[in-house]
């Protein structure tokens, strides 16, 4: 009896083990690297809730193809090295399909290489142009450039007779990358960057460097470059100090708790953003109006707090993935080719257009100028 | 430099140094009483921010404010007695590393209660661009909350410690334990009562600065390093010293700006800490045969 007991006990251990792999092998595994946790929170936190939500969504109406999604997402909290092997693990252990993220320009850069490697899509959240500039023909993201950024900036800026400007930006890696594309962009619009200072994304108050750009008359407008809450503070001390003269600020601004805590100093705070700020503003006809809609509306419903430009981006690398699962089936190198092969498709960002060349797909289009009139996000129509 | 240039830069030093002056007039009063640096003395300030935003929403600002540091001092009685109080026989180096623990605890928490948002509570008079012009130059209505509230801190504090019976028990604890026991002090309550009082130092600064500098979970780490730079600037245990480190390097961190780029400004803060502590180990206020006696 105790033998045939330890037999059947046997066959139905082995019978679990040749059945789950089938079991698995039926759904898709998409993984995600996002720093969820740490620093970065503010971009991970509402990227992880986002791809949760649209899982949940397409399983419910049966999942790409007839294939759930079996999403796996790993907290980097920030940490390139963390990513790095988080990364690994997905990739050898886990076995996925394709993986969204990370959140940071740094971490991508960090893990470009291994998915090169390993001949797997990654579809990154992080917006420097370095990512997809040298092209990789397995890393995609789904930020805009931030030369179209500087690019808006500046047209808004001549149209405005602005010539000489101080530039600050945050000492993290989202500054640095928009200084360099200010400096290289700037003459091309016969714009002079007469101060250019960097502050620590943990500064208390910035009054000092305020006085000190102030000091020089020749400045006519102010671009403060920046992701982290401390730009609000460059905000505040500017007007503080009675100076009135134009902000421009980066699309690092585009968290209504940036304005928040800048509070009346925002006011006329000019900036170029993606269309999810402004999704109800849109015109009926407008392609994005109606996913936009729908994405504020179910995300705010499911979690209450307001959503963001970050979250936006994971839902842009999800559609992506989606769409080329559904075109190319689930294999690496088809998802690949048909990343490439997607055009006009509406996203958060903008509208898409991939090719072999073009790995982010967006145009100067995908930004429109924004300003802040009582403490909301409204377009910008000039003065 | 103008004479408008120049004041600016004076103020934004006297706000940056009051901020400081106020953390490390923290560490001050928990290391007179243990000999001990507590690093959590940064999340004390964060709880103060943090507690009076939430108790705003339910109160007007003052009550708000008051109930915060009474909150925040029943948390730092609850680390003393939960971590500090049954050791036998605390080694300064133990406590030390506890006091981090307890930083990262108290952080983690925080993130978990209220998030990564950044949050402030309004300006208490006027909002954020408002200004009161001092020849020329331009300042903040809080900067002189900040700087007033730093100020009277001290004064209480000296009349406190030497002047009422309480507070010369926890100096009497600080100098020499085992002889104010014999004296007949309860050592073990001055401990506590030093770090409710330091709790709720850190939790009235963290309560009105949080108009300038924003509070946030993490916000601590930062003003701890900034505090302890000018605790030790000025001689540790020394309040008045706190507060001339603290004016010293604020103002040497403003004017700064003037000559090199604000990326600079904390190597230089750091560099000068440096020197002094070359020259003068003890702190720019302390004395040597003072300093001589103490553990650390």
């Amino acid at each position: 009896m105790k033998k045939m007991l330890s037999k059947s006990l046997c066959a139905f251990a082995a019978a679990c083990l040749l059945s789950a792999p089938s079991v698995w092998a039926e759904n898709i595994k998409l993984g995600a690297l996002l720093a969820v946790t740490g620093p970065a929170s503010f971009l991970g936190g509402p990227e992880a809730r986002t791809l949760e939500m649209l899982v949940e969504q397409v399983n419910a109406k049966g999942g790409i193809n007839g294939k759930k999604i079996d999403l796996l997402v790993k907290d980097t909290a920030g940490n390139p090295e963390k990513a790095i092997s988080l990364a690994k693990q997905l990739l050898e252990e886990d076995n996925v399909l394709t993986v969204l993220g990370p959140s940071s320009s740094g971490e991508t850069m960090a893990v470009k290489k291994i998915f090169e490697d390993a001949k797997t899509p990654l579809i990154s959240c992080a917006a420097a142009e370095v990512i997809v500039n040298p092209l990789a023909s397995w890393i995609f993201k789904t930020p805009q450039n931030d030369s179209l950024a500087a690019i808006k900036i500046f047209m808004e800026m001549n149209k405005l007779g602005i010539e000489k400007i101080a530039v600050l930006v945050d000492n993290s890696g989202f500054g640095k990358a928009g200084k360099e594309q200010l400096q290289k962009i700037a003459p091309d619009y016969k714009i002079e960057i007469v101060e250019a200072e960097v502050y620590d994304a943990k500064a208390t108050d910035l009054s000092a460097v305020v006085a000190k750009i102030k000091a020089n008359a020749a400045v006519q407008g102010i671009i403060n470059w920046s992701i982290v809450p401390a730009q609000s503070i460059v905000v505040k001390n500017i007007r503080q100090s009675g100076w009135q003269v134009p902000i421009f600020q980066s699309h690092g601004f585009g968290n209504i708790k940036y304005v928040e805590a800048a509070g009346v100093a925002a006011e006329g705070v000019i900036f170029p953003a993606g269309r999810l700020l402004m999704a109800g503003l849109l015109p009926d006809g407008h392609p994005q109006k109606a996913l936009l809609v729908q994405y504020v509306k179910d995300y705010e419903g499911k979690y209450k707090e307001t959503a963001s430009t970050f979250g936006g981006h994971a839902y842009d690398a999800f559609i992506i993935f989606e769409k080329a699962v559904a075109a190319g089936g689930a294999d690496k190198a088809k998802v690949r080719e048909a990343i490439e092969g997607l055009k006009n498709l509406p996203g958060t960002g903008g509208i898409f257009n991939f090719s072999t060349t073009d790995h982010n797909g967006l145009a100067l289009d995908a930004f429109e100028m924004m300003t802040v009139k009582d403490g909301k996000f409204v377009p910008y129509t000039g003065k | 430099m103008t004479t408008e240039l120049f004041i600016q830069y004076l103020v934004a030093g006297i706000t940056y140094g009051s901020i400081y002056a106020i953390v490390a007039i923290g560490f001050n009063i928990i290391y007179n009483t243990t000999g001990i640096i507590n690093f959590a003395q940064g999340e004390f300030v964060m709880l103060g921010g943090m507690l009076s935003i939430t108790f705003l929403q339910y109160l007007p600002l003052p009550p708000a404010i008051f109930l915060a540091v009474l909150v925040t001092m029943g948390i730092g009685a609850l680390i003393e007695m939960l971590f500090i109080r049954w050791l036998q026989n605390p080694g300064i180096l133990r406590m030390i590393i506890i006091t981090i623990g307890v930083s990262i605890l108290i952080r983690e928490a925080a993130l978990h209660v209220w998030g990564s948002d950044v949050r402030s509570l309004p300006y208490f008079f006027g909002n954020e661009i408002s200004s009161i012009a001092i020849s020329g130059a331009r300042v903040s209505p809080q900067v002189l909350w900040v700087v007033g509230t730093c100020g009277l801190m001290v004064v209480a504090l000296n009349i406190f410690f030497q002047a009422t019976s309480i507070g010369r028990e926890m100096r009497a604890c600080a100098a020499n334990r085992i002889a104010a026991v014999l004296c007949g002090i309860d050592t073990r309550n001055m401990v506590t009562l030093s770090f409710v009082l330091s709790a709720g130092i850190g939790a009235l600064a963290g309560a009105v600065m949080s108009p300038i500098t924003y509070t946030q979970y993490d916000i601590g780490t930062g003003l701890a390093i900034k505090g302890f730079t000018v605790a030790i600037l000025g001689g540790l245990g020394n309040s008045l010293g706190a507060v001339a480190g603290g004016l010293l390097l604020g103002v040497i961190e403003a004017f700064s700006v003037s000559v090199v780029p604000l990326a600079f400004q904390d190597a230089i803060a750091i560099a000068i800490l440096l020197v002094i502590l070359f020259v003068r180990p003890h702190g720019l206020f302390g004395s040597s045969a003072m300093a001589g006696l103490k553990e650390f």
